[in-house]
């Protein structure tokens, strides 16, 4: 089950809440608490605007358990504006064609079920940037 | 030559035990573990270790197992010696010896068995998905739904994008190791394969086909070392030394590193091991690095320094990391084609560097071999191992 596991990320799993390094500024996402960039301690929170762009991409066919209703699926590594990278699944693609640098932006969804009476696991997805977010 | 190591004794590796990788249906962990290690016993002239060091990534979710070390040390007949298992994703092997490397060093352990096992075939795909899943960051990548294999296809599209390679730019890695493997009696694959092979090969992730990819499979494979003060009075091969033994660690997730195309715990290690035995890439006869994916051989190949940054796939391309090329890599097939043994990996490897050293390669001999350079990585390269072994003058 591992509820409280799930819970304990809710901030970062739901509202892209990362931290801000207080000594040199290195945005940091996911949190770590001690930056990677300067050693100290690192526990101011930032929230990212959920914007970004994809540095690669590619599509799971073989899914692990837990996650086989969902295949085939896309799964990228998409740099943040801010600038911290993360990984996550890519969603609401329709017909686009997915290319290395197409502008995304976050989205939740349901990340895995575990059976009928399992757990569901919420947190971000990332999908094409619509043209209004582009713009702004 | 600075820092070059000291130890007061040269740490042998006395004895080495492969088995044959594939689908084992009909032995356990623990037979798998023992064929292993009889070999490498009866290798050593019978020399009886006082410690086991066991490298495996698996067995607590595949076979249901902790204290794997104390039950194959039972099993094997070894009941009472110290025993630990080692686990760092398919870097095991490597971390396995270096844990036993340090302990020989100290002096306090005299002798050791190392034995890599890997039990994978009682699970379905899913099952094992999920498990080597493990080797990524479980809240930040692996809840997403990643695999092994997409952690791959990641690097390697990046890779083919930054570098403007053609798709096919990593075909030779596995057609080379396919070449190596086809004369390998304990190959999974024992078959070459042509470039059209590769080309029409099914995708698994993209851009990563069937090819780009090495078959899990069951296997297990086993060392003795002896400091050089502890050997029994006949030895019946040459004598390999440890010239040099690293580890280092980088992010488990891709996305914390801040350039996901250098492998910097590989380039790490092997830049340790390069200064502790003062030797140059000139020096080396041949490279056992981890093709677990064909990107990865070739980040490996450049994390290392036998290329620039970008260029690792011409090696394989202009035939350099064939058995009579400049840098000879995975000389018996690798995990592409030997056969991928998860946690065991490193130990194949080692052992298999060692009988190119003592000339017993039989037809996958590189030429005059005396020095190798081994190298295994954990899941995309969190975890890397490195190790210099050499022949010893005159043995």
């Amino acid at each position: 089950m591992e509820a409280s596991r799930h819970w304990r990320l809710k901030q970062e799993r739901y509202t892209l809440m990362g931290e801000i390094c207080p000594h040199c500024e290195e945005k940091i996402f996911p949190p770590r608490d001690i930056c990677p960039a300067c050693g100290e301690n690192a526990r101011n929170l930032y929230k990212y605007s959920g914007r970004g762009e994809v540095y690669s991409f590619t599509t799971v066919y073989q899914a692990p358990a837990g996650y086989e209703e969902n295949a085939p699926y896309t799964i990228a590594l998409v740099r943040l504006e801010e600038g911290p990278m993360l990984t996550a699944q890519l969603t609401d693609l329709g017909d686009e064609t997915v290319e290395i640098g197409m502008p995304v932006e976050m989205v939740t969804r349901k990340l895995r079920s575990d059976g009928e009476r399992g757990m569901l696991v919420y947190g971000y997805k990332f999908r094409p940037q619509l043209a209004r977010t582009i713009s702004a | 030559m600075v820092n070059k190591i000291k130890t007061l004794h040269d740490i042998l590796i006395v004895g080495i035990g492969i088995t044959p990788v594939g689908e084992h249906w009909e032995k356990s962990i623990r037979e798998l573990a023992l064929d292993a290690i009889t070999a490498a016993r009866s290798d050593a002239a019978g020399l009886k270790p006082q410690a086991l060091f066991v490298a495996n990534m698996l067995a607590p979710y595949l076979s249901g197992q902790t204290q794997l070390a104390a039950l194959l040390a039972d099993f094997a007949g070894l009941r009472g010696i110290e025993a630990v298992a080692l686990e760092a994703a398919g870097a095991s092997g490597g971390i396995a010896l270096r844990q036993a490397y340090l302990a020989l060093a100290s002096g306090l352990v005299d002798t050791a068995l190392i034995v890599g096992v890997e039990k994978v075939t009682d699970h379905a795909s899913a099952e094992l998905e999920a498990a080597l899943a493990t080797a990524s960051d479980a809240d930040h990548e692996a809840i997403h739904g990643t695999t092994s294999t997409a952690q791959a296809a990641l690097l390697m599209r990046r890779y083919l994008y930054e570098h403007n390679a053609p798709a096919d730019a990593l075909a030779y890695f596995s057609i080379n190791a396919h070449a190596n493997a086809a004369t390998n009696p304990n190959a999974m694959y024992r078959r070459a394969i042509r470039i059209e092979d590769y080309t029409h090969a099914p995708m698994v992730s993209e851009p990563v086909n069937l090819f780009d990819t090495a078959p899990l499979a069951d296997g297990a494979a086993a060392l003795i070392l002896a400091r050089d003060d502890r050997l029994p009075e006949t030895l019946p091969h040459p004598r390999v030394r440890i010239a040099a033994s690293a580890a280092a660690s980088t992010t488990v997730a891709l996305h914390d590193r801040t350039d996901p195309l250098k492998l910097s715990s590989a380039a790490e290690s092997a830049r340790l091991t390069m200064q502790q035995a003062g030797l140059t890439h000139d020096d080396i006869d041949l490279f056992e690095l981890h093709d677990q994916y064909s990107v990865y051989a070739a980040l490996s190949l450049e994390a290392a320094g036998f290329a620039k940054r970008g260029q690792g796939w011409r090696l394989a391309l202009d035939g350099a990391i064939s058995r009579d090329g400049r840098i000879p890599i995975c000389t018996f097939g690798g995990s592409k084609a030997r056969g991928d043994t998860g946690g065991a990996t490193g130990v194949y490897q080692l052992a298999e560097a060692t009988l190119q050293l003592q000339g017993r390669a039989g037809e996958n001999q590189i030429a005059n071999a005396k020095i190798a350079l081994v190298q295994c990585l954990g899941g995309a390269g969190a975890t890397a191992s490195t190790h210099i072994l050499e022949l010893v003058d005159g043995s």
